[in-house]
């Protein structure tokens, strides 16, 4: 079984606010019965302009349920313009968390809510997106819905983005398109400065440091050789190696199999590694 | 909350019979039976009455065709990949569409390898193209297995193991046959199906898991899957896992008790009661397989516009446990690849819910079933955007 949360669990068994609304302000449909899950949500303003009322149907599982219900509890009270802030993360946030394989979940939940208020706004029944690269043929992903949930929700791997909007978790041919698009969106983040970094510089320095400490030098140490931090310049990481180290000729493959992997997995996946 | 337990072709429990005969080997009886004292010669005897308890089971000629190991992946492993190793050289494997992963996945890796996989169709009711079947024998090229399931697991659809083993011998392949879930509902006879190789599981007839059996029709050129002990005859090393033996061979015997005392036919009735009363009671349902012969046991009925994995959830808080090939249930995108095979239409491919039955299923749990499953497919329902309220 899945380790869905109780809130999860709630709401996939006492699910709010099922049903449909008769003139809804906006309203729209995303997903179909082929995809396995699929989701019409809609609202209705209420005098004051903010949501008065909200619905759902959900065909799919008990985290699509779960998510739709989270959905309608989150807009109901709120503007159009504070809804339409509303990501898939607060989502997944709003009911405890999902299974990393579940997080399409709550990103249909986004998707619906966005067409909805495109509805509302312009009267058509679909978001016609231009000029976008349908990447994913089996779930019909474009480009630019990939770039987002892999902007939004800090991605790095095709099987990541897979989890959040099921591009490539069909026939999976589309999956080094996947990765590239991936590498695209980090490589612009990294360029672009950060607006809400979550360490400060010197906490990020700090971690770095423990994790070269930690993880690193007891192993460089076995081999009476040892690493020192150089420098951190945005995501680059100088590092030199000392003792029985310099000069080894395995070092680059230290660098990559022991030192970036371990940055990797405890500090940032964006971090790159380079050698004095 | 009384546990209706119908998800036998995942495990069964382990008869009170099994448990009984194992439990002397935890305690007392646990020498090496290679040993070369009389304590571990003790229990070398059991593993002999045990190996000839299942071969009269599988009505294989000799014990030594039996070959015990850890499970039916391991066998459904050791039947392909030994068998190809003793090829030295590029061949043919031809499979089914609808196997199990323990072989869809080697036969993967063997293309990998540089082998030919054929993978022959199904119809609509999961029935094997016998016509596909003889085309691809006829072109298959160099040395050649067959790899065809005796029964699916998840519709219970049996294939016509006996003529497809027959067509591969008189063509001059090897023919191996995952027998897991046939094995202890349709009887498994060697002597009048003439397959090479044949896998079965102990934990899907009542034995526990941990313990599975390849059976190795003498002469068959085949090479070790797992290496470096002498033990099963060199053909699988590692020390003889005992209790487990011993649990196997009973159930075994029990099983074959259970074929002749009627309990298929009244699996059968329980399974065609819950199959006509879901019909009746949800509307938009279909059966899948249910044209084709199948085990006695297994019921897979799709209820169209619901998704599978909801369904379960619903019943497992109401106390019965059941299984879906929806994508979710799975853990993946896709949905079953028996049901896709099939070609069933998409309004019901997610919605795949298979009730498995054992010999101990009480018409109490058919009962409680039919009160409860409709009514979660129309809670299901008055959810689903596809119906019109």
């Amino acid at each position: 079984m899945w380790d869905y949360t109780d809130k999860v669990m709630d709401h996939f068994r006492n699910p709010r606010n099922v049903g449909t609304i008769e003139n809804p302000d906006g309203k729209a449909t995303v997903g179909s019965l082929a995809c396995g899950d699929a989701l019409t949500f809609m609202f209705k303003l209420g005098p004051d302009g903010r949501i008065a009322e909200a619905k759902f149907q959900t065909f799919g599982c008990a985290s699509a349920v779960a998510s739709s219900s989270a959905l309608t509890e989150l807009v109901i009270g709120k503007t159009v313009e504070e809804a339409a802030k509303i990501t898939n993360r607060e989502i997944a946030d709003y009911l405890g968390g999902l299974p990393d394989q579940k997080m399409h979940c709550s990103v249909m939940g986004r998707e619906a809510l966005e067409a909805a208020i495109h509805n509302y706004r312009t009267g058509e029944e679909n978001v016609v997106q231009v000029n976008d690269e349908l990447v994913c043929t089996c779930f019909g992903v474009s480009k630019s819905e990939i770039e987002r949930v892999t902007r939004e929700n800090h991605l790095h791997s095709a099987d990541e983005v897979t989890n959040f909007c099921k591009a490539g978790g069909g026939c999976g041919m589309c999956r080094d398109r996947i990765q590239e698009i991936v590498d695209e969106v980090n490589h612009a983040e990294a360029a672009a400065p950060k607006v809400e970094p979550k360490m400060t510089v010197l906490q990020r320095i700090k971690l770095i440091e423990r994790t070269l400490e930690e993880q690193v030098r007891p192993v460089l140490k076995k081999d009476g050789g040892d690493v020192e931090l150089i420098d951190v310049d945005g995501d680059t990481v100088r590092i030199a190696f000392r003792g029985m180290c310099a000069g080894c000729r395995s070092a680059a493959l230290t660098r990559d199999n022991l030192i970036a992997t371990a940055l990797h997995e405890f500090v940032d996946p964006a971090l790159r590694v380079v050698m004095e | 909350m009384r546990t209706v337990y119908l998800d036998n072709n995942a495990t069964t429990r382990p008869a009170p019979e099994v448990v009984e005969a194992m439990t002397p080997f935890f305690a007392e009886r646990w020498g090496n039976p290679s040993s070369m004292h009389a304590f571990g010669g003790l229990v070398a005897r059991d593993v002999t009455a045990a190996r000839e308890a299942v071969a009269a089971f599988l009505g294989a000629e000799r014990p030594e065709e039996i070959v015990f190991n850890g499970c039916a992946t391991e066998g459904d492993n050791h039947a392909l990949f030994g068998v190809a190793a003793a090829w030295g050289r590029p061949g043919t494997i031809i499979t089914s569409r609808v196997e199990h992963p323990a072989v869809l996945g080697p036969c993967l890796r063997l293309r990998e390898l540089g082998h030919t996989v054929v993978e022959i169709g199904v119809d609509g009711e999961g029935r094997f193209d016998m016509e596909a079947y003889a085309q691809a024998l006829a072109a298959a090229s160099g040395p050649t297995l067959v790899s065809v399931m005796w029964a699916n697991n998840e519709t219970g659809v049996l294939f016509p193991i006996r003529e497809i083993a027959e067509m591969g011998k008189a063509a001059g392949a090897t023919v191996h046959t995952d027998a897991v879930q046939a094995a202890g509902k349709v009887p498994l006879d060697v002597g009048s199906v003439p397959v090479d190789l044949l896998t079965i599981a102990g934990h899907k007839m009542h034995a526990p898991k941990g313990i599975g059996v390849l059976y190795i029709r003498r002469g068959t050129r085949i090479k070790p899957y797992v290496i470096g002990g002498h033990q099963e005859r060199g053909r699988r090393g590692g020390t003889e896992n005992v209790p487990y033996i011993v649990g196997m061979a009973k159930a075994c015997e029990l099983a074959r008790r259970a074929l002749e005392d009627g309990s298929e036919a009244r699996m059968a009735r329980l399974r065609d009661r819950l199959q006509a009363g879901l019909l009746a009671t949800c509307p938009d349902s279909r059966v899948n397989g249910g044209g084709a012969p199948r085990v006695a046991n297994t019921l897979n009925i799709s209820f169209e516009f619901i998704e599978g994995e909801s369904v379960l959830y619903h019943l497992s808080d109401r106390g019965i446990c059941a299984s879906s090939g929806s994508a979710c249930a799975a853990g993946s995108l896709e949905p079953s690849h028996v049901i896709r095979a099939m070609g069933v239409p998409f309004t019901a491919v997610h919605g795949s819910i298979r009730f498995s039955l054992s010999r101990y299923t009480t018409d109490e749990e058919i009962d409680a079933v039919l009160e409860h499953c409709p009514q979660v497919v129309a809670e299901m329902r008055a959810l689903s955007p596809f119906v019109k309220h």
